[in-house]
């Protein structure tokens, strides 16, 4: 501890002495960089996005939404069987993960004791920060060395990117959910399952639909969880049948942009702007419903 | 106040008179884990009458009705001991089911609270239905617990709106048709009023008059006025303990407690 400084007067003492000035300038410094630091991570999302958006902009055009890739060589290909290839191993992983994800939320919020409650989310987090290239990898030991890769080892491995971000997002919600509620149903001699299913759950939903778009956006563009697991195509057309590889729109852009000619390129940035946008997209939506159910929430507290 | 209605709340409910038990609570103990916040009480809610349960905040009056159908034991780490007897069945002993507990013994808290995502219909419905039970008669069951709760003329002709564009008042006389759908022999009120403008709880307060025509009713409140105004007699707790019960003008007359006295005299609380 330093001396106090020299405050003879009560006018030198409210024209601040050296120290409060330096104090002073600090504080101006260091809100500048803070905003310019700000400023720079929006930057980069619009760089990103434009930067996309003009290299990919040209390539769009129906043709390369509804056919699929050519043979090599030929020009012309489009990503058809890269979208609903993406659809599928998305819809696949949903059905597994979201229904999982929500009830482990629940065992979080609505029954496990506090404690139990945040060793669960402590795993989910610990889950949701794994490489996803490690979750490829452990997926590709355990359903696809002795068989074959498959849309159903590709869509698991999603699921299990998914998983930690539906059960947070869920738990997240319903502890939201006023206790005022759960008790007006508990009062009238609900068992905790059916208060949760019929009065908890829906009081929430827009909530968990937020989770699960959020969860649906993030596995549309993995990449990695795929490339052991659903990379090696057996055919390049329309393919929907999960028994075999299918490919998605972030491993066909992974291809594309691998490739040697320019029109492969060009294809690979139509390819990541669709994506993008598909993102972008189902984020906003998810916002928004979560914005509602907030200020549901909010008006009951 | 002069504009509260002076009919009959519910004209199609002519004074059904149905005896209801009474509750005998005895040695009633209540945790929160290891704090001790009703603290050994005895205490009557006779048939078909209206106890008020006064006291500072925190005395434990809340939790000791809480008790009573079992809700306190809701609260992770929250325990009671004690019994409570509804005419000669103790809901503390094992064989009973708390679920039943819950349909017998009804309850309205401080704040209204309809399920936000209901109808209203569906919100006087959710007791049965959530009880899982298939009622024919579930219509017929939502009119006469509306009825019940002087409700049924203010919303007859939109039951399928959402719960939440009611009053708090009206929100609150849901909740209370939504504990009668269930057909309740005891209703426990946690400050029903709290929330409510003067008006309301006029509003309330008449129809407690009526429903203990049917049910035996304990009412937590802060307000004296209102004590004095519903209750047959009044219980005044202080620091987990009961001080003294008696009839309601008698309490606030002549009590014979010096800190009842204290208290209904405003030197406290």
């Amino acid at each position: 501890m330093s001396p106090p400084a020299p405050t003879a007067t009560l006018a030198g003492r409210l024209m601040g002495d050296v120290r409060l000035r330096r104090r002073r300038a600090l504080n101006r410094t260091m809100e500048t960089v803070a905003t310019l630091a700000a400023v720079a991570a929006v930057v980069v999302l619009a760089v990103v996005f434009v930067s996309v958006v003009i290299k990919g902009i040209g390539a769009i055009n129906l043709d390369f939404l509804i056919h699929s890739e050519v043979p090599f060589g030929q020009s012309g290909g489009g990503i058809a069987n890269a979208i609903v290839g993406t659809i599928v191993l998305v819809a696949l992983a949903s059905a597994m993960a979201i229904p999982v994800g929500i009830l482990v939320g629940l065992h979080a919020s609505e029954f496990a004791r506090p404690r139990t409650a945040a060793a669960v989310r402590f795993a989910l987090d610990l889950l949701n920060g794994v490489p996803t290239i490690v979750t490829g990898i452990f997926v590709f030991g355990l359903l696809v060395v002795g068989h074959t890769q498959s849309g159903y080892a590709g869509a698991f491995a999603l699921a299990i990117v998914m998983l930690p971000i539906v059960a947070r997002a869920a738990q997240e919600v319903l502890s939201l959910v006023p206790a005022t509620v759960r008790e007006g149903a508990l009062a009238l001699g609900a068992t905790r399952w059916r208060a949760v299913v019929r009065v908890v759950l829906p009081t929430a939903s827009s909530g968990l639909i937020t989770g699960a778009l959020l969860a649906v956006a993030r596995a549309a563009g993995e990449t990695a969880p795929l490339l052991f697991t659903s990379s090696i195509l057996t055919t390049t057309g329309v393919s929907t049948n999960p028994g075999q590889t299918l490919v998605s729109i972030p491993l066909r852009i992974y291809q594309l942009a691998e490739g040697t000619s320019p029109s492969e390129h060009s294809e690979a940035w139509a390819a990541a702007l669709l994506l993008i946008l598909a993102v972008l997209a189902i984020n906003v939506v998810a916002r928004a419903l979560y914005g509602r159910t907030r200020a549901r929430m909010a008006a009951m507290q | 106040m002069d504009d509260v209605p002076e009919a009959s709340l519910s004209p199609t409910l002519p004074g059904v008179h149905k005896p209801a038990p009474s509750v005998r609570i005895r040695g009633l103990r209540a945790y929160y884990g290891d704090a001790e916040r009703v603290k050994g009480i005895d205490l009557d809610l006779n048939a078909n009458e209206v106890t008020a349960i006064i006291g500072p905040s925190g005395c434990g009056k809340s939790t000791m009705i809480r008790c009573i159908n079992r809700m306190h034991e809701e609260i992770p780490g929250a325990r009671s001991e004690g019994r409570v007897v509804l005419d000669d069945v103790n809901l503390y002993d094992p064989s009973v089911d708390v679920i039943a507990v819950r349909r017998t013994v009804g309850m309205v808290f401080q704040r209204p609270n309809p399920f936000p995502t209901m109808s209203i219909f569906d919100n006087v419905a959710a007791g049965p239905r959530l009880a899982n039970r298939r009622r024919s008669d579930l219509q017929a069951a939502v009119r006469t617990a509306l009825e019940g709760a002087g409700l049924w003329q203010e919303v007859a002709d939109r039951l399928s709106e959402p719960a939440t564009g009611l009053s708090g008042g009206q929100q609150q006389r849901l909740c209370i048709a939504r504990s009668l759908a269930v057909d309740p022999e005891v209703i426990l009120m946690d400050e029903p009023c709290s929330a409510l403008d003067p008006t309301a709880s006029l509003r309330i307060e008449q129809l407690i008059d009526e429903l203990k025509r049917r049910v035996t009713i304990a009412i937590v409140t802060h307000n004296m006025q209102q004590a004095a105004r519903v209750a047959d007699r009044t219980a005044f707790m202080l620091d987990g303990e009961l001080i003294e019960v008696g009839p309601t003008h008698h309490m606030f007359t002549s009590p014979s407690d010096p800190r009842t006295e204290d208290y209904v005299t405003g030197k406290f609380g």
